[in-house]
């Protein structure tokens, strides 16, 4: 471990500290954005890294989301709730591996598309075999609070920049960069492409079950058409990208300026929050391609520091 | 069972167009156009307001309709699209673009209409008398969208098979690079490519408003279907698309009347699946060496 690494390390877990002694300041609306923020810490940053170095751009988040919700609902009343986590990821890596196997062997589009409809698709699944079963949308009240699932978040976002930062040290990280720079030469190198694609997207997948496991309390009441709203996939997509997957930190960058936007917009226009998510989308890709990490590295080689 | 068939195969009439739009877009002009859903629900508003403000028939409507998508869809090419083609390294940097860049049309485009037009669903009732075919009865505006939806994909494909135009675009489909060297003008080609696509889709959109029941948000909806009507039926090729689109009509009538109405989706997901298994090259696509 490098003095660099050293350094990094311990400005990390003290921004991770500090994050989880907001509570203690205040735990009304405050509070409220930042779980919502943490929430997308941990999707967008799970997202980015998959999503990063393959350049395969998942839509499937609602999807793992929505089925950790559902975990949670189902399981509450009779499972501890320590297990629940632990499903979830299990389940999320198993829908994850199964859409892997199929569509991650073949080019990038066909990967977009499947994962376009699967929150739909898991959806109408579960809707109907809810109307079979002669069950309604479930109530899912416990004695977690808002701050509860914050800290938990927390922890989440901890372990998921752990993940990251060892994935990219790793033998596999290296693997991926290869990838996403040129697949045929990847292959030409023994890489087994499908492989190292499909385990990191069952990493990303378990990564939002869990986090719709622990997210589910929140919303006291869960139903398909809710769990599963596809706009949650289009809105990690939207923050990673905006805040650029080619460092760690930089969803992040992404999450805090578009929740906070998104907030504004929602409470005063909440008819225009899709075509704000459009022009984001736009803007992502004319005027700020690679996000606010590419933008702050053109900026740092313009004005070079050069050291990085 | 004959009357799902039946029915199937005339939803899949106009599946079919709808698809042949966004093959034109994606086998030509190499845009993965994610907005396409968007153009079909403009075209679908477009049909509806001329007949409930002026009682215009939506086939009439279609003169104005098509034209109108081919210009739009001819500028957006060109501005938005084309310095994503000429700025792109390599093929799969220009679909990250085109996907990331559609999809942010697509949303816009959703923003606007429900702006413009509100959240809530909207049909209209035009030729709803019912005519019998072989002892069932069908609604006779889907008989009509159907007509209308095969001469228009039949005059597309005599037009690409057999008229000088129809080649470049054929040509540009096989190979872009080879075309600039026979003197094609690549992007002139794929500009009008990505034009006529929007307007045969916004045309099926007009024409789908007859017997469906659409709002702002549904476009997503048609652009899935018509994204697993191309890839089964293999990207450029007309012919696979036509059966495919076929396919998915008469799958997805199936499942609504036999298992449940809500499951359209995964009836498309299972073909969708079956495909990627087993021939991704799609149904009609030979092998690649």
């Amino acid at each position: 471990m490098s003095k660099r690494d050293l350094r990094n390390l311990t400005l990390a877990s003290a921004a991770l500290g500090l994050a989880a002694l907001l509570p203690l300041y205040d735990t009304g609306y405050l509070l409220s954005i930042a779980t919502t923020m943490a929430m997308f810490t941990v999707l967008a940053t799970s997202w980015a890294l998959f999503s990063g170095p393959t350049h395969y751009i998942s839509l499937a988040t609602a999807a793992f989301f929505g089925l950790g919700t559902f975990v949670t609902g189902l399981g509450f009343q009779t499972l501890p709730m320590w297990m629940l986590p632990l499903i979830a990821a299990g389940l999320g890596a198993v829908l994850a591996a199964l859409v892997g196997l199929v569509t991650l062997r073949l080019s990038g589009v066909y990967f977009v598309i499947f994962t376009l409809g699967l929150a739909e698709l898991v959806r109408q699944l579960v809707t109907w075999v809810q109307n079979r079963t002669g069950q309604r949308g479930m109530y899912v009240l416990t004695s977690i609070t808002e701050r509860d699932i914050y800290w938990q978040l927390i922890a989440m976002a901890a372990l998921v920049f752990l993940v990251g930062w060892l994935i990219a040290r790793s033998r596999m990280g290296f693997a991926l960069r290869i990838i996403g720079n040129d697949e045929t030469v990847a292959k030409h190198s023994g890489i087994d492409t499908a492989m190292a694609k499909i385990l990191l997207f069952m990493i990303s997948g378990a990564v939002a079950a869990v986090v719709g496991a622990m997210m589910a309390p929140r919303y006291i009441y869960i139903e398909p058409s809710t769990a599963f709203a596809p706009i949650l996939s289009f809105q990690v997509v939207i923050m990673a990208l905006l805040g650029g997957t080619g460092r760690l930190w930089g969803p992040l960058a992404g999450v805090i300026p578009f929740t906070l936007l998104w907030e504004f917009i929602s409470r005063n226009a909440p008819n225009q929050t899709l075509l704000l998510l459009g022009l984001a989308f736009l803007l992502i890709v004319y005027v700020l391609p690679g996000g606010f990490v590419g933008l702050y590295e053109r900026l740092q080689h313009r004005f070079g520091s050069g050291g990085r | 069972m004959f009357f799902i068939l039946i029915t199937g195969l005339l939803l899949g009439g106009t599946y079919a167009l709808i698809a042949m739009g966004l093959n034109l877009q994606y086998g030509v002009a190499r845009i993965m156009n994610l907005a396409n859903g968007e153009m079909l629900v403009a075209g679908a508003f477009a049909a509806f307001w001329v007949f409930t403000a002026g009682q215009v028939s939506p086939i009439a409507a279609l003169l104005v309709v098509a034209p109108l998508a081919f210009v739009v869809n001819w500028l957006i090419y060109r501005i938005m699209l084309q310095p994503l083609v000429k700025r792109a390294k390599s093929r799969g940097a220009l679909e990250v673009d085109s996907i990331l860049a559609t999809f942010g049309l697509s949303f816009a485009l959703v923003g606007i209409m429900t702006w413009a037009f509100g959240g809530g669903f909207f049909n209209y009732s035009y030729l709803t008398g019912r005519v019998d075919i072989f002892g069932s009865s069908y609604a006779q505006n889907r008989i009509v969208a159907f007509s209308i939806a095969s001469l228009l994909a039949a005059s597309l494909w005599i037009w690409l098979s057999y008229t000088r135009a129809g080649l470049r675009m054929r040509a540009v489909a096989v190979s872009p690079d080879s075309a600039r060297l026979v003197g094609i003008d690549v992007h002139a080609v794929s500009a009008l490519a990505f034009g006529l696509g929007g307007a045969v889709t916004a045309s099926g959109g007009a024409l789908i408003s007859m017997f469906f029941t659409l709002d702002a948000s549904v476009g997503v909806m048609f652009t899935m279907k018509a994204l697993i009507i191309v890839i089964m039926g293999g990207v450029g090729d007309i012919r696979g698309t036509i059966v495919a689109a076929m396919i998915l009509g008469v799958a997805e009538t199936f499942v609504a009347r036999v298992i449940d109405p809500g499951l359209t989706l995964a009836a498309a997901y299972l073909l969708f699946l079956g495909i990627l298994l087993f021939r991704p090259q799609g149904l009609f696509g030979k092998k690649p060496t």
